[in-house]
């Protein structure tokens, strides 16, 4: 424990030097001939396949922005790939260490006091996963059931401000992590698992009888996942929103959308099998980067 | 650096059953206490039993089991231990699908730390002279009677020290009680800092419970120690204090 607060007050320090630094990403990267990219290790959008090797959809779209970033400064790039945590990933964006966060995260308000997101690549959108056989179509049908979801996501928020709201009350079992929380499910302990729909849909797709499971009732929330880069530089913001909007008229969106989530994924080899949402959709027909607090309104 | 601190954090509205984070964290620190102070009774009760077993005169059989649950309890990793009874356990008995998590992680953390009292307990029995056991049986005690009046009284003593250890470590390894969806301090963090963005403060927060919680069961264990302090027996020299 001690280790972790001592590595803590040192992110802490660091973060507070970032102000110092100059923010100009492009004539930094120009400079050193290298970029860094945050990956995640295991998150939906962007995990690692062992041996220092990482890969998934913000991967991929990160790869073609490094293309497009080569293009511009009319000089090759090393990458650098920096694993990030969900704790350490704004500080470590701050600070410069990571030049290019192409994990999965949220664009909110409270992060934008911080960082800035590039266009949204992908709206998530905050589901509902039952067994087949359970009868249950919406959130009214978990009035006094059991819902997991996964401590340290949103989702627990989401739940907790949806009943709240409704009046509705459900019993919570938090997972230390998704299989985890899946387990819960699969288990019986829990008749709901209420967490990001592509989670879900992965979860379900690796699970011994696909059959039994299904996403049902309402979007619980909606959440426009974006690259995360360095606040207040706008020649970077610029090139790196220029090469996804590029991306997304020229086709290569949807079809690294086909790859990841239509077809066959590695390690195991399985289809996590989710359309392109309207959501998502409509993020790509007008490219923009509203935060989370935004969708909400509507 | 100190423009980055945003303590106002504490204050904002998690949008649930508590109205801000702090109380939030309060309740947290409400169930990190329980879950210690539940487990530190099942682990010295069940411990001081499997200690004195362990030492007791002619019963082999006895003292195997008293090994026996040392070993087994000591040898698997505590959060090993917290999903076999949660997740194993229940698939295998399907009644204790109903006990609530929070006394699940109060069983194994209790059984878990008794196999480490058990072993201290043991030591300290083993640490007196055998003079003092022959000395209880000349006088015509039973094993109950010289246990209770001459080599207990002094065993306890003896092990003040690692027990505070003991009870310390308790409190610091509640902690597993998130991984099975106990609303403790670190399941408080985890979710708070995603919420909030302010990994940093909830952190400093939590720690600064943990260290409260851990020194006050340190200063009540010193307090026992100096008020217990034989004259003359080993405590005396060190003359109470932490650890």
């Amino acid at each position: 424990m001690k280790k972790q607060v001592l590595a803590l007050a040192i992110s802490a320090l660091a973060v507070g030097g970032a102000f110092a630094q100059a923010n100009d990403t492009l004539a930094k990267i120009k400079a050193s001939g290298v970029i860094t990219e945050g990956v995640r290790e295991s998150s939906g959008l962007s995990y690692t396949l062992g041996n220092g090797q990482y890969t998934g959809f913000h991967y991929d779209v990160c790869a073609n922005i490094i293309k497009d970033l080569e293009k511009t400064l009319g000089k090759k790039l090393e990458t650098k790939y920096q694993p990030v945590t969900s704790q350490n990933r704004v500080p470590l964006v701050q600070n410069g260490t990571v030049d290019l966060e192409c994990g999965s995260t949220t664009n909110n308000a409270t992060r934008a006091k911080d960082v800035s997101f590039a266009v949204t690549t992908y709206v998530e959108e905050v589901r509902i996963a039952v067994k087949a056989n359970s009868g249950i179509t919406g959130i009214k049908d978990l009035a006094g059931k059991t819902i997991a979801t996964t401590t340290g996501t949103t989702s627990v928020q989401t739940l907790r401000k949806n009943e709240r709201a409704t009046g509705l009350d459900f019993k919570e079992l938090y997972g230390k992590d998704h299989s985890d929380s899946f387990l819960l499910l699969e288990s019986g302990r829990a008749d709901a698992f209420v967490m990001d729909g592509s989670i879900l849909a992965s979860n379900i797709a690796k699970s011994k009888s696909p059959a039994d499971y299904k996403l049902v009732g309402e979007v619980l929330s909606v959440e426009p996942i974006a690259i995360m880069i360095r606040k207040d530089d706008p020649a970077f913001k610029k090139a790196v929103d220029d090469s996804i909007k590029a991306q997304i008229k020229n086709g290569d969106l949807a079809k690294l959308w086909d790859k990841w989530f239509i077809q066959a994924i590695p390690p195991a080899n399985v289809k996590i099998g989710l359309p392109l949402s309207e959501a998502t959709k409509a993020a790509w027909a007008t490219p923009n980067d509203k935060p989370m607090e935004d969708y909400a309104k509507k | 650096m100190g423009s980055n601190w945003d303590w106002q954090v504490f204050m904002q509205d998690p949008g649930g059953k508590y109205p801000t984070y702090w109380e939030w964290m309060l309740s947290a620190w409400g169930w990190t206490v329980s879950v210690s102070l539940l487990a530190l009774i099942v682990a010295l009760v069940l411990g001081s039993l499997v200690g004195i077993i362990r030492t007791l005169p002619d019963s082999p059989w006895l003292t195997r089991l008293g090994n026996a649950w040392v070993e087994l309890f000591r040898n698997i990793p505590l959060l090993v231990q917290i999903f076999l009874w949660y997740h194993v356990i229940p698939a295998l008995i399907p009644v204790m699908k109903d006990v609530p998590s929070f006394v699940l992680v109060v069983l194994a953390l209790g059984f878990f730390t008794s196999a480490r009292i058990a072993e201290q307990v043991r030591s300290g029995i083993q640490a007196l002279p055998k003079g003092q056991r022959y000395a209880g049986m000349a006088v015509g005690f039973t094993t109950f009677q010289y246990y209770r009046y001459v080599i207990l009284p002094m065993a306890y003593r003896i092990i003040i020290p690692p027990l505070t250890s003991e009870t310390m470590n308790i409190f610091k390894n509640s902690s597993v009680a998130f991984a099975v969806s106990v609303s403790e301090l670190t399941m408080f963090f985890i979710q708070s800092s995603e919420e909030t963005s302010r990994p940093i403060e909830m952190f400093l927060g939590v720690t600064a419970l943990y260290v409260v919680s851990a020194f006050t069961i340190n200063r009540i264990m010193a307090f026992i120690e100096k008020r217990t302090r034989v004259p003359g027996f080993i405590v005396s020299a060190s003359g109470g204090g932490g650890h």
